[in-house]
């Protein structure tokens, strides 16, 4: 296997120049998919047979719930990377990923519990699936003030990368939560491996979301990524020619 | 469209303030997470610059 995209793929200067190619694609395929998601969920598609037009949030639920996870994984992920291999870019784009799942997960929350007020009758319920999510923003916070409370970058890097795979065992928790404890969370909607248990007028929509949400990942995760680089090689020849060739 | 009329969409039923609070919260937070580094990366670019010409007027 060819591993050149690895080793490119470990070059703060190398990402800075292609992600800014990568930008406007990335940037106009999440506003078409949001833009057509959220107006097909909100206006075109039917109301739910019991919920009535509540239901319309799972086009922002899901997709941020789907997210959070997700980008904890990635976080995870980078961060074993960056302990394994000593990479900066994984170090940085562990770092990068913690506030914007830290953001999904709220969001996740607040409009679970905007959703659980007309379905359940309650704000909040300490049902497992809250519960595990509950968590999964704190993990993030532990995580941000761990890079917050260390100094040198080096490491914080390594010991909230060590937090991050410890934490990845709630992920499978979050997961099969709505099984384990059946309480008051309903349970999958939509699997990998069946078909969605609701019309497809209804998930065409939540499939459109969830690309946009992951594409709007993609954004501001390069944006992030770009900030942190130009602040970290400041020092380095390319930053300064880059900088000078601007003015 | 699946509403009869405007006034029918922003009323969603009864459930207006509900569908239309999150969609507002969701709005928040991704605008929130597209400025945050961009303001970021205005600011490293005007230190570094200001750095920069420090540098090139000492030589």
């Amino acid at each position: 296997m060819n591993w050149t995209w690895f080793h490119k793929l470990g070059s703060p200067k190398w990402f800075y120049e292609i992600s800014s190619r990568w930008l406007p694609w990335l940037v106009i395929l999440s506003l078409l998919l949001l833009v057509t998601g959220v107006v097909w969920g909100l206006a075109f598609a039917p109301a739910e047979r019991f919920q009535g037009n509540s239901y319309r949030i799972i086009y922002i639920h899901v997709p941020a719930a789907f997210l959070a996870q997700a980008t904890y994984v990635f976080m995870a992920i980078a961060g074993g990377v960056g302990l394994i291999w000593r990479m900066k870019m994984a170090e940085i784009a562990a770092s990068c990923c913690a506030p914007i799942g830290a953001s999904f997960t709220l969001l996740a929350l607040l409009t679970g519990a905007i959703w659980g007020k007309p379905t359940w009758g309650a704000w909040w319920v300490w049902d497992a699936r809250l519960t595990s999510m509950l968590i999964l923003l704190f993990l993030y916070l532990g995580f941000m003030a761990l890079q917050a409370a260390i100094d040198n970058k080096k490491t914080a890097a390594r010991a909230s990368a060590v937090l991050a795979l410890v934490g990845l065992v709630n992920i499978p928790i979050i997961k099969y939560s709505v099984d384990w404890w059946f309480t008051l969370h309903q349970t999958a909607s939509i699997k990998l491996t069946e078909k969605p248990a609701m019309p497809a007028e209804m998930y065409y929509p939540l499939f459109i979301c969830l690309a946009g949400f992951y594409c709007f990942f993609a954004v501001v995760l390069i944006l992030r990524l770009r900030a942190e680089i130009l602040h970290r090689e400041h020092k380095t020849g390319w930053v300064k020619a880059l900088m000078s060739n601007k003015c | 469209m699946y509403f009869e009329s405007w006034a029918d969409f922003w009323a969603m039923g009864k459930h207006g303030l509900y569908v239309w609070s999150c969609y507002g919260i969701a709005a928040v937070v991704m605008i929130y997470n597209i400025w945050v580094p961009l303001a970021q990366q205005k600011r490293f670019k005007q230190r570094y610059l200001r750095q920069l010409r420090r540098e090139a007027q000492q030589q």
